[in-house]
Formats: C-alpha cells, sequence, structure tokens
C-alpha cells in the first residue's frame, strides 16, 4: 500500500467487457450426427456378431477345449464366418475407436495434446485393421508351393 | 387467539428450532491470493433459514469481504446457483437443515466457468452460448395486426423449457463443458428447444444447424447430471434427447 494515490490506468491484463468468448470454429457437416447413429447401430449389431461368436466358440461342441488351429482354420474356410468375422473387426474398431475419440475431446485440454492423441489412435486403427483384413482374406492354412516344408503343415492338409 | 397473545414473545420464537451450522466457503480474491482455499463460518440459525440466509449472515456479521450474487433471493431470478455440498444448486432454495448441518455445509462456485472472486464466476462464456441459439422469436411474412395464436396443445409441447431463468446450474455441473467450455451446454440447448418446438417460430432449422455441430447436442453422455441440478425441475436430459431426435427425422 502507498500513501500517494496515483490514477489508476488501464488494466492491460484484463480484457474489454464483452469480448467474444473463442468458439471453434462451425463445421457446417453432419459428421457428428452420423458418428452418433453409428455408435448406436453399431452397438447392437455388435451385440449379435459378439454373442454369436462366443457362442459358437466356447459353447457348441466341446467349448473352449476345442479351439485350436484347425478349428480356426476351418471356420475360415467357409465364407459366412470369413464376413461374420470381418463385420465383427470392422464394427467394433470402428465402435471402439470412435468412442475413444469422444473420451479424447471430453477430456484432453490443450489442443496439441488433443490432436496427438487422436493421431496415436488412428494409427493403432488403421495397423489393427489392415492387418487383421488381412490375415482373413489371405488365410489358407495349406499352403502350397516349392518352398514349403510338407512336415510343418498342420495334419489335416493334403499335401502332408 | 387469546392463547397466542398470552404467550412471551421469547417462547414464540423458541417455537422454532434454532442451530448452529458451518458453512465452508471455497473463497478466492484474485488481488490477494494465489489460489482458492476454504474458509469455515460457523453462525447460529433457524430451522427456517436458507443457505442464502447463512451466507447473508455471514456477509453482514462476520467477513464483509464474502463475495456471491443474489437479486430476488425467492429462486425466481437465478442469481445465486452455487456448487452445495458438491452438487448445483440455488442457495436461495437449499434449506440448513436439509443439508445435514451436523457437518460443514461446502460451499463452491459454479464449475466450469471462471471465477472471479469468491462465488461469483464470469458468466459470458455461458451467455454467450444462449445468444449463439437465437433465443428469440424468428417469424416470416406479414407482422400480424394481433397477437399470433397458439393451442393448448401446441404450447405444453415446449412448456417444460419455458421456465428456465439462466442460472447455469445444469451448464456448469455437465462433465462434458467443464473439460474444455466448447460445449454449447445443456441451458442452452433447453433455450434452443423452447423456440424449435414453438408452432409459432420459424428459425427451427437454424438452430438445430448450429446444434448439429460438433460442440452440439451430439457431445451430451446422457449423465443427466442437467437434469438433477436443475432448480426449475426442467426434463433437461429429455429435451436435449428431443432436439436429437429433431435433427435425426429433421422434423420437428
Amino acid at each position: 500500500m502507498t500513501a500517494v494515490q496515483s490514477t489508476p490506468g488501464p488494466a492491460q491484463a484484463i480484457d474489454a467487457p464483452r469480448s467474444p468468448y473463442r468458439r471453434s470454429k462451425p463445421t457446417r457437416t453432419n459428421f457428428e450426427l452420423y458418428a452418433w447413429l453409428f455408435m448406436r447401430m453399431s452397438g447392437v449389431l455388435l451385440v449379435v456378431l459378439v454373442l454369436g461368436h462366443l457362442f459358437v466358440n466356447l459353447v457348441l461342441g466341446d467349448g473352449i477345449h476345442q479351439v485350436d488351429f484347425a478349428f480356426v482354420a476351418g471356420k475360415w474356410a467357409s465364407p459366412f464366418w470369413k464376413v461374420w468375422d470381418l463385420s465383427m473387426l470392422w464394427l467394433a474398431m470402428l465402435h471402439g475407436t470412435n468412442g475413444v475419440r469422444t473420451i479424447i475431446n471430453d477430456y484432453a485440454e490443450r489442443n496439441g495434446t488433443r490432436f496427438w492423441l487422436k493421431m496415436a489412435l488412428y494409427v493403432a486403427f488403421t495397423l489393427t485393421v489392415v492387418l487383421g483384413t488381412l490375415v482373413i482374406f489371405t488365410f489358407d492354412p495349406c499352403p502350397v508351393g516349392a518352398d514349403i516344408d510338407a512336415s510343418a503343415l498342420p495334419s489335416f492338409c493334403p499335401a502332408r | 387467539m387469546a392463547r397466542e397473545t398470552d404467550a412471551t414473545p421469547e417462547s414464540t420464537a423458541g417455537a422454532i428450532p434454532s442451530f448452529d451450522v458451518t458453512v465452508r466457503i471455497r473463497r478466492y480474491d484474485p488481488e490477494q491470493d494465489e489460489a482458492p482455499h476454504w474458509e469455515d463460518y460457523k453462525v447460529s440459525v433457524h430451522g427456517t433459514d436458507r443457505l442464502l440466509d447463512a451466507l447473508h449472515m455471514i456477509k453482514w456479521e462476520q467477513d464483509g469481504s464474502l463475495t456471491f450474487r443474489r437479486s430476488c433471493a425467492h429462486g425466481v431470478c437465478g442469481s445465486d446457483a452455487m456448487r452445495i455440498n458438491g452438487r448445483n444448486r440455488l442457495a436461495c432454495k437449499a434449506l440448513l437443515k436439509d443439508l445435514d448441518p451436523s457437518k460443514p455445509i461446502t460451499v463452491e462456485p459454479i464449475k466450469g466457468l471462471p471465477v472471479e472472486k469468491d462465488l461469483v464466476v464470469d458468466m459470458e462464456p455461458f451467455f454467450q452460448s444462449y445468444r449463439e441459439v437465437m433465443p428469440f422469436l424468428i417469424t416470416s411474412g406479414h407482422e400480424p395486426t394481433k397477437e399470433r395464436l397458439q393451442s393448448a396443445h401446441d404450447r405444453e409441447r415446449f412448456d417444460d423449457t419455458t421456465k428456465c431463468i439462466l442460472c447455469a446450474a445444469c451448464t456448469s455441473s455437465c462433465p462434458v463443458f467443464w473439460t474444455d467450455g466448447q460445449y454449447f451446454g445443456p441451458a442452452a440447448i433447453v433455450n434452443a428447444h423452447r423456440f424449435i418446438f414453438d408452432s409459432r417460430d420459424e428459425g427451427a432449422d437454424l438452430r438445430l444447424e448450429v446444434l448439429n455441430d460438433r460442440e452440439g447436442v451430439w457431445r451430451c453422455r446422457t449423465t443427466f447430471n442437467c437434469s438433477e441440478a436443475c432448480p426449475r425441475g426442467i426434463q433437461v436430459t429429455k429435451a436435449i434427447a428431443e432436439v436429437k431426435q429433431a435433427l435425426l427425422t429433421r422434423k420437428v
């Protein structure tokens, strides 16, 4: 406290009253609407797909003891299970990625953090989906070729 | 009547139970404090007193520097929304006897808005969201020479959301609003709802477009904090869901 009274100058650090509160730019797209709708629809589909998957793998037949390389190979010999597993992979990955995207949007406080977290998320999404799709489409339990060691093949292959 | 006049004034006043209560207030003076801190105040109150009365007693009798907003003091103006025992309420509608007076009652400013002093926050971000949803009647064509008539049924459609007093209890209880403050917030959506579903209004598409964007209704996580916080009992989450529905079907 100083004894001399000075004329208060304008406070530079304080914004002028009624200064506009900065909001991020509007996008004018329906992206968030479709994302919201997708979460509901894929959620319903995933309940059917995942429960069906668990039932076929773990309950029918010998249950958990039947699951081995031959079991998976047998399932993927049928196009039905290929489509089933492919849609499960894509829907689960999109559903989960969109969920984590919303969580990042909600909880990341700085724009930089938000951007890099989302980049890491999208890279992880791309790697998983590409690898999974590749495996489902190119899976061949009995590869044929000159350089294949027949003794290393599973027992049900004709080449063995 | 005769029996009542016989009673001494002391015993009449004693009819209302009185008790001591500790009010723990989150104090912050930007000119002196580095950070907000808690301070306890002990007041002797009656069973009919509200938290606002206790705050008045503290300000008038103990510490005049305590700062808070209040205007009508009867739950109509919406000035004194604050975080009481961790829940957003109006200080003028919270009876102390209902707040468990055996323990200290915590009073904080509402969350998610910049604190200016003690319990006073900067409401500007909140009101900007409100202005952005265009909370006024939009019409086209000629101005009618008499009032715009509406059936009781049409009025009923948006009756719930006309009750909003803009106290910000809902918006500042929303976890999505707490994080970056970009979300429009329940209060703005409630006030958009009030005009979107008004049969006399023609600006529904404009408002729906605003609420369809990144910071609009799709950020709502239906945690129901807003419905629980609303001192007017507005079904806020339901109103937000109705706006979502209108966006999905493009039908009002």
